[in-house]
C-alpha cells in the first residue's frame, strides 16, 4: 500500500526537526483540551484500563466469595452489588469503548492517511461525556448501592429501593459518547481516506470499526429510550414495565436486548479487526478471503439486530418467536465460522513469528472458537432451556468477550504499543504473562461450563455442596489470570519509563500508520500520503511462486 | 488468606495437579452422583433427550475444534520464520475452499436447529393427562397448590411415570423455575401464567432452583421435588399433603410449617440475622420499630406480622416480607405462633 509514499510527504524518521511527536509539549492543559485523536485515544486508553483493573479486582472478590458454598465472606447484598458493579463496569465503561475508543481513535486517521478524525471537537466532547457518564454510574452503584445486575430487569429494577435512576442516567449519558464516536468514525471513513485508498484497499481494522460504528449509531438510541422509559416509570409512576401499574416486564427485556445483543457485536467486531491486522503482519501474508471477511462483518452487523430474542427462550415469549430467533442465531454462526477459517488459512505458507502480539492472536483463535462453538448449544432451543441463566452462559460470554475481545485487545496493545509510546515492552515478560493469562483464563471458565451443565444458576451468593470442586477450580484460575494481567500492567508501565526506544517500524507493517514516524508527529503525516495497493502487500510475498498477480 | 506467597503458589500448583488427576484418571465420576457421567443425573424423559442433543453438539464441536486448532498449530510450527527474509505465498483466497467451509457448517447448523426446535416444541406442549399443579413464586420461596385436593405446600410431591404440568405465576418480581435433574426451566412472571411440564422417570428427591436474579436471598430460593411411587403419592394426598398436623402438638406442627412455608429463607431460630430477624427468644420481647415506636411481641403482633407483615417493621430491616394472608389456615397460623413461643 505504501510503495509510493515517500519521505517527502510523510512523517518519516528524518523529519523530526521541524515538529516534535504528538506526546511532546502543551503541558497538562495541552492534554485536557487536546483535539488530537491520538491524545484522546491515549486518554481513553488510560481510563478504560483503570476501569478494567477495578472490574477485574471485583471479579477476584466474587470468586473469593465462591470458594466455599456458604456465603461467608461478603453479605448477600454486598455480593449482589459486587457482581452488578463488575458487570456494569466491564460492559459500559470497559469493553464497549475498549478497542474502538482507544485504538480506534488512535489508528483510524493514521490508517486512512488523514490528519485527524472528521470532527475533532466532537471527539473530545465524546471523551468528556464518557467521563461524566462514568462518574454518574460509579456514584449510583457505590453510593446508591445499585443491585439489579447490569441488565436492570423489571419489575425488580422498578421496585428495588436502590439507585436505579442515577445508574440508568449514567448509562444513558455513556450512550451519547458511543453515538458521537460512531458518527465521527463513519464520516471519517467516508470522507477522509487518502488518495488511492479505495474501499477494497482499506485495512480490515477500518472495516471492523466502520461496522461497529454503524451498529453503535443505530442501536444505542434504543437503549437510551428504554432507560428513559424506566426512569419515567420509577419517577412518575407511569406503568410501562411494572405489572403492578399495568405494564409488561417482558417488554423491557425485548427493548433491552434489542440494544444489548447488537452491543455484543459492538464489543467483538473491533477484535476481529485487530486480529486480521496482526495475523497478516506476523505471518507476512495477505489475508485469506479479504472480501469474505469484510462482508461477513457487515452480515454480522445486520443479522445482529434480529436475534435479540435468543436471550428470552424461557421468558414466556411465543414458541414461534423463539423458533425464528433461534434460526437467525444460527445464521450469525456461519459468517463467524468463515472468519475463523480464513484466519487459520492466512497462516498457510507464511513466515510466522511468535511475538507477544502474535501469541495473543493465536490465543484469540483458540478461545474464540470455544466461545463460538458453545454458542451453538445456547442457540439450540431445547438445550438452552436447560442452560439458560446458568454458569454455562457465564462461561460462554466470558470466552467470547474476554477470551475474544480482551485477548485481542491485549494483543493489539502490544502490537501498537511501540507506535503509541515509542517504546518497546519486554518480549520475555510478555510471553510469561501471556502463558499465565491463557492457563488462568481456561481454568476459570472451562470449570464454569461444567458447573453450568450441572445446573449451577448465575448470580448465586451461595451454592449447593455438589458444585464446590469446580467453583474452587474456577477461583484458582481467576487468581492465575489476575497475576498474569498484573504482570502485563507492570512491564508495560515499566517500558514507558525505562523501555528501549522503538524503531520506526518494529514489526515491518505496511499499512499507513507504520509509514509515519514512531511515535507519530502531531499532524500524522507531512503532506498527504497516497496509496496504490491493497493493505497487506508485504515485501516477503513471492509473486513468482504460484503465478498470482499483485492486486 | 494469611499464608505466605510461596505457600499460596504451592497450593495453586497442587490444586492444578489434583484437577488434572481428577480429569484424566479419576474422571469426574466420584464428584458426581452415580450413573451421571459428565452430566447431572437425568430423572425425566426430556432430560435424556436434551442430553442426547447436548452430546451430539459437543462431539461435533470437539471435532471442529480439533480441526481448526490442529491446523493452526501445524501451520505455526511448519511455517515458523527460519530466516528473516523467508518468502511467503501470495495466496489470498480460494473459491472452492471458501464455499465448502460456508456450506458444510450451514448444513450442520440447520440440522441442529431443527432437532432443538422439535424437542423444544415437545417441551412446550404438556400431555392432556398431566397432573395439574399451581406454582407461586415470591421473594424467596416457592409454594405449590394442588387445586383438586386442596393442598398447599412448599414441597412438590409428584408420582413417578406420570406427566406433571405446572402453571406458574409470581407475586412480586420475575423468578425462574428451574429443575436441573429434569433439564427444564421457565420464567415465572407477575402478570401472566407460564407453563412447564415434565415426565419424571426415577423415584428420588430433586432440587428446584430459582434461575432469575430476584434480590438478596435469590440463592436461597430453593425447594424440593419428591418423586414418589403411585401409592406413596395417593397416601400423601390423603394425608392432606403432610401438613394436616395430625398427631402433632401445635408447636411441633408449627415447626413443620415454619420450614414448609419458606420462613427459614429469611428467619433463623438460632439468633443469627438473615434478611429478617431471628425468632429465637423473640416472644414477649419489646422491639423498636422502624418509626421508633416500641412494640411488645405478643400473639397479636405475630399474627399481624404474618398477615400484614409490612405494617410494623422492626428497626434495621427492610419491609420486604410477603403476606401469608390466605396462605395459612387458622390452625396453621396458631401452630406457627405456638412454635415461635416455644423458641426460648
Amino acid at each position: 500500500m505504501s510503495s509510493d509514499v515517500t519521505k517527502e510527504n510523510t512523517g518519516g524518521e528524518d523529519h523530526g526537526h521541524d515538529e516534535g511527536n504528538y506526546l511532546q509539549g502543551g503541558g497538562v492543559l495541552g492534554w485536557i483540551f487536546t483535539k488530537d485523536h491520538k491524545r484522546i485515544g491515549l486518554m481513553y486508553l488510560v481510563s478504560i484500563l483503570t476501569f478494567f483493573m477495578v472490574g477485574g479486582l471485583l471479579a477476584i472478590g466474587i470468586r473469593m466469595e465462591l470458594i466455599t458454598p456458604a456465603g461467608d465472606m461478603f453479605s448477600a447484598d454486598t455480593y449482589n452489588k459486587m457482581f452488578t458493579l463488575h458487570g456494569a463496569l466491564m460492559i459500559f465503561l470497559f469493553i464497549i469503548p475498549s478497542i474502538p475508543a482507544s485504538l480506534g481513535n488512535f489508528l483510524l486517521p493514521l490508517q486512512l492517511g488523514a490528519k485527524d478524525v472528521a470532527f475533532p471537537r466532537i471527539n473530545l466532547a465524546s471523551f468528556y461525556i464518557y467521563v461524566v457518564g462514568a462518574i454518574i454510574l460509579l456514584y449510583s452503584i457505590i453510593v446508591g448501592t445499585m443491585d439489579t445486575g447490569w441488565t436492570f430487569y423489571t419489575p425488580y429494577s422498578t421496585e428495588t429501593t436502590s439507585a436505579v435512576i442515577p445508574a440508568t442516567l449514567g448509562v444513558f449519558v455513556l450512550g451519547f459518547s458511543s453515538i458521537f464516536t460512531g458518527l465521527n468514525f463513519i464520516v471519517t471513513v467516508h470522507k477522509m481516506r487518502a488518495p488511492g485508498l479505495t474501499w477494497n484497499r482499506m485495512p480490515l481494522f477500518i472495516w471492523a470499526i466502520y461496522s461497529t460504528s454503524v451498529i453503535q449509531v443505530l442501536a444505542t438510541p434504543v437503549l437510551a429510550i428504554t432507560l428513559l422509559l424506566l426512569i419515567v416509570e420509577r419517577s412518575l409512576g407511569i406503568g410501562i414495565f411494572d405489572p403492578a401499574m399495568g405494564g409488561d416486564p417482558v417488554l423491557f427485556q425485548h427493548f433491552f436486548w434489542f440494544y444489548s445483543h447488537p452491543a455484543v457485536y459492538i464489543m467483538i467486531l473491533p477484535a476481529f479487526g485487530v486480529i486480521s491486522e496482526m495475523i497478516t503482519c506476523y505471518s507476512r501474508k495477505r489475508i485469506f478471503g479479504y472480501g469474505a471477511i469484510a462482508l461477513s462483518s457487515i452480515a454480522i452487523a445486520v443479522i445482529s439486530f434480529l436475534v435479540w430474542g435468543h436471550h428470552m427462550f424461557v421468558s414466556g415469549q411465543s414458541e414461534l418467536a423463539a423458533m425464528v430467533f433461534s434460526f437467525l442465531t444460527f445464521a450469525v454462526a456461519v459468517p463467524t465460522a468463515i472468519k475463523v477459517f480464513s484466519w487459520v488459512a492466512t497462516l498457510y505458507k507464511g513466515s510466522i513469528v511468535l511475538t507477544t502480539g502474535m501469541i495473543y492472536t493465536l490465543q484469540f483463535i483458540f478461545l474464540f472458537t470455544i466461545g463460538g462453538l458453545t454458542g451453538i448449544f445456547l442457540g439450540t432451543l431445547s438445550v438452552d432451556v436447560h442452560l439458560h441463566d446458568t454458569y454455562f452462559v457465564v462461561a460462554h460470554f466470558h470466552y467470547v468477550m474476554m477470551g475474544g475481545t480482551v485477548i485481542a485487545f491485549l494483543g493489539a496493545l502490544h502490537h501498537w504499543w511501540p507506535k503509541m509510546t515509542g517504546r518497546m515492552y519486554s518480549e520475555k515478560w510478555g510471553r510469561v504473562a501471556s502463558a499465565l493469562v491463557f492457563i488462568g483464563f481456561n481454568l476459570t471458565f472451562l470449570s464454569q461450563f461444567i458447573l453450568g451443565n450441572r445446573g449451577m444458576p448465575r448470580r448465586y451468593h451461595e451454592y449447593l455442596d455438589r458444585f464446590t470442586f469446580w467453583h474452587q477450580a474456577s477461583t484458582v484460575g481467576s487468581k492465575i489470570l489476575g497475576i498474569g494481567l498484573f504482570i502485563v500492567l507492570f512491564y508495560l508501565l515499566h517500558s514507558v519509563f525505562k523501555g528501549r526506544k522503538s524503531e520506526q517500524n518494529p514489526w515491518g507493517g505496511v499499512s499507513l500508520e507504520w509509514v509515519t514516524a514512531t511515535p507519530p508527529i502531531t499532524h500524522n503525516f507531512h503532506g498527504i500520503p497516497t496509496v496504490d495497493a491493497g493493505p497487506y502487500e508485504f515485501p516477503e510475498i513471492d509473486y513468482s511462486a504460484e503465478g498470482e498477480e499483485k492486486e | 488468606m494469611e499464608s505466605s506467597g510461596f505457600e499460596q503458589l504451592y497450593r495453586i500448583v497442587g490444586f492444578i495437579l489434583e484437577l488434572l488427576y481428577r480429569l484424566l484418571l479419576g474422571g469426574v465420576a466420584h464428584a458426581v452422583p452415580k450413573g451421571a457421567g459428565g452430566f447431572y443425573r437425568a430423572a425425566s424423559e426430556e432430560a435424556s433427550r436434551v442430553d442426547t442433543l447436548f452430546n451430539f453438539i459437543l462431539w461435533l464441536s470437539v471435532f471442529f475444534f480439533v480441526l481448526i486448532i490442529g491446523a493452526m498449530v501445524y501451520f505455526v510450527i511448519r511455517y515458523r520464520r527460519k530466516t528473516p527474509d523467508q518468502k511467503t505465498s501470495p495466496l489470498h483466497g480460494n473459491k472452492t475452499v471458501e464455499v465448502v467451509w460456508a456450506v458444510v457448517p450451514a448444513v450442520l447448523l440447520v440440522i441442529i436447529f431443527f432437532w432443538g426446535f422439535k424437542d423444544f416444541m415437545d417441551l412446550s406442549v404438556p400431555p392432556r393427562d398431566s397432573i395439574d399443579i399451581r406454582v407461586t413464586g415470591q421473594k424467596w420461596s416457592w409454594t405449590f397448590d394442588y387445586p383438586k385436593d386442596g393442598i398447599n405446600t412448599s414441597e412438590l410431591v409428584v408420582p413417578v411415570d406420570r406427566p406433571v404440568k405446572l402453571t406458574m405465576s409470581s407475586m412480586d418480581v420475575i423468578h425462574s423455575f428451574y429443575l436441573p435433574a429434569f433439564r427444564v426451566k421457565r420464567d415465572v412472571l407477575p402478570n401472566r401464567y407460564t407453563v412447564i411440564w415434565f415426565h419424571p422417570t426415577a423415584v428420588g428427591e430433586y432440587e428446584v432452583l430459582c434461575a432469575e436474579y430476584c434480590g438478596t436471598a435469590h440463592s436461597k430460593m430453593m425447594a424440593t421435588v419428591k418423586v414418589v411411587s403411585e401409592k406413596a403419592y395417593t397416601d400423601w394426598i390423603d394425608s392432606g399433603g403432610g401438613l394436616s398436623g395430625k398427631g402433632m402438638s401445635s408447636a411441633e406442627f408449627g415447626k413443620v410449617l415454619f420450614k414448609a412455608k419458606g420462613c427459614t429463607a429469611c428467619h433463623t431460630v438460632d439468633g443469627s440475622k438473615l434478611t429478617g430477624p431471628s425468632m429465637k427468644g423473640i416472644y414477649d420481647k419489646m422491639e423498636t420499630m422502624a418509626d421508633g415506636k416500641q412494640v411488645k411481641v405478643d400473639d397479636n403482633y405475630l399474627r399481624e406480622s404474618l398477615m400484614q407483615p409490612n405494617e410494623k417493621v422492626v428497626k434495621g430491616y427492610q419491609p420486604v416480607m410477603p403476606t401469608y394472608s390466605g396462605r395459612l389456615k387458622e390452625k396453621q397460623t396458631n401452630a406457627i405462633i405456638d412454635y415461635i413461643k416455644s423458641l426460648k
